[in-house]
């Protein structure tokens, strides 16, 4: 007769392996929806060339419109879709508050004023009626980021302190904190469009559409690294945000720095949100939305839910992004609005199928 | 071998003392039971002793070693603590024990943490819920996970904060043995804050009895006086004793002074 316990063991590595299954299709997943992104577009263009034209065997036309257009705006996705959804999943396990994300603690707020203010004050950008599909072209890309990516650190930097300086604001109180920010900085962008003429107004409405196609391979090698950066140092904290999971005080006696761990993981989140945004522009509910897809299949392990997380998320903008280019062609729709109009309903299917995160 | 000593908290610098000059000590295997009225600080007192609150002033010696100069991976091989409202979380029953190897992983659970937690979750009798989720168990099988969670920590203190207020007679007698049994094999000392008098008499040696922030009484069955209980407790009890066990019956309608004459 078989050795009893040895059957439960078994069965939990058959558990664990399911969850590799789980991450392994969602990066085959990924992989084939973008190449089908590469591949699809006004120019047709079959996998197999693609495959030549990364080898560097391609003709030069495709090459082009490969190695400039196509994936440059894919690799965007895949990076930005993937930092966002880390970033989310983080927060939502440091803070305890499912309702965590870059958008609901300020970050992008923040950065949707700094953008305002980089084009309405600095200069930043102007109306360009070359080309039906970029309409609106930021004439200093660099200012626009700087002061995006500033002005979202800034409300990281006001979260960190209040948690840091109001050691009773419980993670709720974050959340309160970060919607009272987005509302001020919602404010203050306002305000800077009704003093604006209608050229930079429009330059701002179009930067807070978000554009996937903004990046190019230099800010690209900027997010892979922020990503990767950010990446690390979830995965060796995974035990702990298993941890804090059931609440601080029982990660307390299990030996977790658990206010380090929240404002080290808070900063390092909300920046490289911070950065993302800064590059594509708003881009809203891949943050919230990803890791909640995923806990349902990889429960609130962060062993299998920072990857699967990550991936998804990619997934996810990548799916979006295709759908806005190739929906009305060759009218390219805003990325941010199609996130929102996907992920909102797509949420509240998750919350009727049975929302799960504490049970 | 624990010691406590001289341990005083208050949540704010000029707010009144929550626990003060707490001092007692716990033999290897022995499990003491920390009483008093709700307010008294005995939740305080445990997470005074776990670092969860740190004292402002005392310290807490395990095996002669300071726990408030510890690192905090360190401490937690050494401390336990089982809160008495635990979180339902979204994770199996094993992966929850498995958590309780965290201060021992460096990179991840090796096949001997999996293998701790595995022979906790037996002995607890836990193996047939493995892999279910956690938040679909019962208040009282939640408590036994958690119990196991501890012990996987393999601790030389265990503090237990109400681990029998959500279970029914069996299981409070149940989980009870089974901390007497683990502890007396490891070698624990063991720290229970509990309510039912007579729980505490029957699994613990000694009594620590607080009252207004203070340690009114330690020591062994000679505290347990109607006298003592009625002091902290402002209630009227009788102990009777059955089959050679003590018993003690609250007889709320008779009235006591502070002083506890009637």
């Amino acid at each position: 007769m078989t050795d009893k316990s040895m059957i439960p063991i078994e069965s939990y590595s058959a558990f664990i392996n399911r969850k590799k299954l789980v991450l392994a299709i969602s990066v085959v997943a990924t992989a084939v929806i973008g190449l089908f992104a590469v591949s699809a577009g006004s120019l047709e263009i079959p996998a197999s060339e693609i495959i030549k034209t990364l080898l560097g065997k391609g003709d030069p036309q495709t090459h082009t419109i490969i190695m400039n257009i196509r994936l440059p705006r894919v690799t965007a996705a895949i990076l930005v879709g993937a930092i966002l959804a880390v970033a989310g999943a983080v927060m939502q396990c440091v803070l305890q508050n499912p309702l965590a994300s870059a958008s609901t603690l300020g970050v992008s707020q923040g950065a949707a004023f700094g953008a305002a203010l980089g084009i309405i004050v600095f200069g930043g950008g102007v109306v360009n009626s070359d080309s039906a599909a970029t309409a609106v072209t930021i004439n200093n890309p660099y200012i626009v980021t700087l002061c995006a990516f500033l002005c979202a650190s800034i409300s990281t930097l006001v979260i960190i302190l209040l948690s840091q300086f109001k050691k009773d604001l419980g993670p709720a109180g974050l959340i309160l904190a970060g919607v009272a920010l987005g509302s001020l900085f919602g404010g203050g962008s306002t305000l800077l469009q009704y003093f604006a003429d209608e050229t930079k107004i429009s330059a701002v409405v179009f930067w807070t559409f978000g554009n996937l196609g903004a990046a190019d391979w230099p800010e690209l090698l900027i997010l892979t690294v922020v990503f990767f950066a950010a990446l690390i140092y979830f995965l060796l904290n995974r035990w702990n945000f298993n941890a804090m999971e059931s609440g601080a005080d029982t990660a307390k006696s299990l030996g977790v720095n658990t206010r380090a761990v929240m404002l080290i993981s808070m900063g390092i989140s909300s920046l490289a949100a911070a950065v993302a945004v800064s590059f594509v522009g708003i881009i809203s509910f891949v943050g919230l939305i990803a890791p909640h897809i995923m806990r349902r299949f990889v429960g609130n392990d962060y062993r299998f839910l920072i990857p699967c997380s990550a991936v998804i998320g990619a997934l996810l903008l990548i799916l979006a992004d295709t759908f806005a280019r190739l929906i009305i062609a060759p009218v390219i729709l805003p990325i941010g609005a199609i996130t929102s109009f996907l992920g909102a309903p797509m949420f509240l299917y998750l919350l009727f199928r049975g929302f799960k995160y504490h049970g | 071998m624990v010691e406590v000593r001289d341990i005083t908290f208050a949540y704010n610098q000029n707010g009144n003392n929550i626990i003060e000059d707490i001092n007692f000590a716990i033999e290897k295997n022995q499990c003491i039971a920390i009483l008093g009225n709700n307010g008294a600080g005995k939740s305080t007192l445990l997470k005074c002793m776990d670092r969860i609150c740190p004292a402002q002033k005392g310290t807490v010696y395990v095996d002669g070693q300071n726990v408030y100069t510890m690192s905090k991976n360190t401490m937690a091989q050494n401390i336990a603590y089982v809160l008495q409202n635990n979180e339902s979380i979204n994770m199996t029953v094993f992966d929850t024990i498995l958590l309780g190897r965290k201060p021992y992983i460096k990179w991840d659970a090796t096949s001997e943490d999996r293998h701790i937690a595995w022979s906790i979750m037996k002995k607890m009798q836990l193996e047939d819920f493995a892999l279910r989720n956690v938040w679909q168990l019962s208040g009282g099988e939640l408590q036994k996970v958690m119990l196991a969670r501890a012990l996987a920590q393999e601790p030389k203190l265990l503090l237990l904060d109400e681990p029998t207020s959500n279970l029914d007679p069996r299981n409070q007698h149940e989980v009870l043995q089974q901390v007497k049994e683990i502890a007396q094999e490891h070698d624990i000392c063991v720290a229970i804050i509990i309510h039912d008098l007579n729980l505490a008499i029957r699994y613990c040696e000694r009594f620590l009895l607080l009252q207004d922030a203070q340690v009114f009484a330690y020591g062994g069955l000679e505290v347990m006086t109607p006298e003592n209980i009625e002091e902290v407790y402002r209630i009227h009890v009788h102990i009777i004793e059955h089959m050679g066990i003590p018993v003690v019956v609250p007889f709320p309608d008779e009235k006591v002074n502070v002083s506890g004459e009637r």
